[in-house]
């Protein structure tokens, strides 16, 4: 259910972490202050570009697009009549805008290239690699520790999760619109939390015995090498185009 | 209820990012170094809570829990709400980057709104019917104010999104009360197991 999907040896693989979330980072904040169409589909051209470049397996891709249009969809049952313009054509008495359209197409598109390079990124990176990168990046110790340990134990939670729920299965639960499956639930959750709490303190004496003062430490160093200081400059450089060509417009 | 990457405008990204920051800020200041193994446990905790779907009429919704989140964290909800979406994100790709500190917002505010409003009535020399109340009101009311929320953050990029919020808010209706008895019998379950956890290991009370 909770899997990673970083795995393969591809070109994007092999960049310093730290490069591949600064890039991505860039890449989304241009992209979602962007608004032209021609801009937005060459930021969606060269996501793609880049996601066929990590060599994500089609199906993964799929799997994980889907969910997130969701509200890509829902937002086109809406924007088109919402939205003040010209009408373009009438759906019953309703008038579907030209603006309207125009703008739901903008967000599908802004949505989906900035969703393709988040992909991209996990797709190539471990997350606990991502959480070292972060801390060089400088973003909080507490901040990444914590992300590491809630990481580390998601999967621990969920295996005891399904013991619970099996162990409820067993028991002839089936859930229905009744109180008692929303009790049982509710039961079900403080159980959970009450396993977590009664784990956090062994872990933590554990940790205490092996010595910890509050540090994590990573056997890996990262390092710029050729490859890495080449895609940075590259991708600045598109980057930067999209933002001019976007800002060109608007002046 | 996350928001796709996208949709905002970048005023609303960067004003949520804003206050989401010094929310953050504030939760990580009561965090001693050496509580961070155990948050993180929990945080991991309620990850995997709110990944549990509930039935309601013929459809069935995932868990929020951030009033029991509140409830039991107090500020400190911030940074794990933080944590809990930035993994949204990376392993679902449930929200993104640029709408991290938005969507933190929406859910951590109301789970600190809470937390002040209700956090009173889950002591433990409080009565039965007094910590039903306040533990059924948290659940419900954080609900109900992400929501309003999430439908601000829609009509603040634009007015064409009013029907759209206007519909977020409506639909939340009936989760709001799911939620909050699931938070009361939840908590009514923890004052039985463990009231530690309710009696401010977390966040005084």
């Amino acid at each position: 259910m909770i899997e990673e999907l970083s795995s393969g040896n591809s070109l994007i693989q092999r960049l310093d972490p730290r490069v591949k979330i600064v890039l991505v980072f860039l890449f989304s904040v241009v992209v979602a202050v962007s608004n032209r169409l021609p801009v937005l589909m060459w930021a969606l051209v060269l996501a793609l570009l880049i996601v066929f470049t990590a060599r994500v397996p089609a199906k993964e891709l799929l799997r994980r697009l889907i969910p997130v249009n969701m509200l890509i969809v829902f937002l086109w049952l809406f924007l088109p009549f919402t939205f003040a313009g010209k009408p373009l054509f009438y759906m019953g008495s309703l008038p579907v805008t030209r603006e309207g359209v125009l703008y739901a197409t903008q967000i599908s598109i802004k949505s989906n290239a900035m969703m393709l390079m988040l992909i991209a990124l996990v797709a190539t990176t471990p997350i606990f690699t991502l959480g070292h990168a972060m801390h060089e990046l400088g973003i909080p110790k507490k901040i990444v520790h914590l992300f590491f340990f809630t990481f580390r134990y998601i999967h621990v939670m969920h295996r005891e999760y399904v013991r619970l729920l099996n162990s409820m299965k067993i028991r002839g639960f089936r859930p229905k619109n009744n109180l008692h499956t929303y009790r049982s639930f509710a039961y079900m959750v403080g159980m959970l939390l009450v396993r977590s709490f009664d784990r956090a303190q062994r872990v933590y004496n554990a940790m205490l015995c092996r010595g910890y003062k509050g540090n994590l430490y990573s056997l890996s160093k990262f390092s710029l090498k050729g490859r890495d200081v080449i895609s940075i400059v590259l991708m600045v450089a598109v980057i930067i185009i999209l933002g001019v060509l976007e800002w060109k417009k608007t002046n | 209820m996350h928001i796709s990457e996208g949709v905002l405008s970048p005023a609303v990204l960067i004003g949520g990012a804003a206050i989401a920051a010094a929310g953050v800020a504030a939760g990580l200041k009561d965090i001693d170094q050496k509580e961070i193994p155990s948050m993180g446990i929990l945080s991991a905790a309620f990850f995997v809570a709110s990944l549990i779907h509930v039935p309601v009429g013929p459809v069935s919704v995932h868990l929020i829990l951030n009033g029991l989140v509140g409830l039991i964290l107090g500020w400190k909800a911030f940074p794990a709400i933080l944590v809990g979406t930035a993994l949204h994100a990376l392993l679902f790709q449930f929200g993104g980057i640029t709408t991290l500190g938005v969507n933190t917002l929406n859910m951590a505010l109301p789970a600190v709104i809470c937390y002040y409003l209700f956090g009173w009535g889950l002591k433990s020399g409080s009565g039965r019917s007094v910590f039903i109340f306040a533990a059924f009101a948290s659940g419900c009311c954080a609900v109900l104010i992400s929501s309003i929320m999430v439908g601000f953050s829609l009509y603040l990029t634009g007015e064409a999104f009013l029907p759209a919020a206007k519909l977020v808010v409506a639909a939340h209706l009936p989760v709001m009360f799911i939620e909050g008895s699931l938070t009361a019998a939840c908590t009514l379950f923890l004052r039985k197991v463990r009231p530690e956890l309710l009696e401010g290991v977390y966040a005084p009370k």
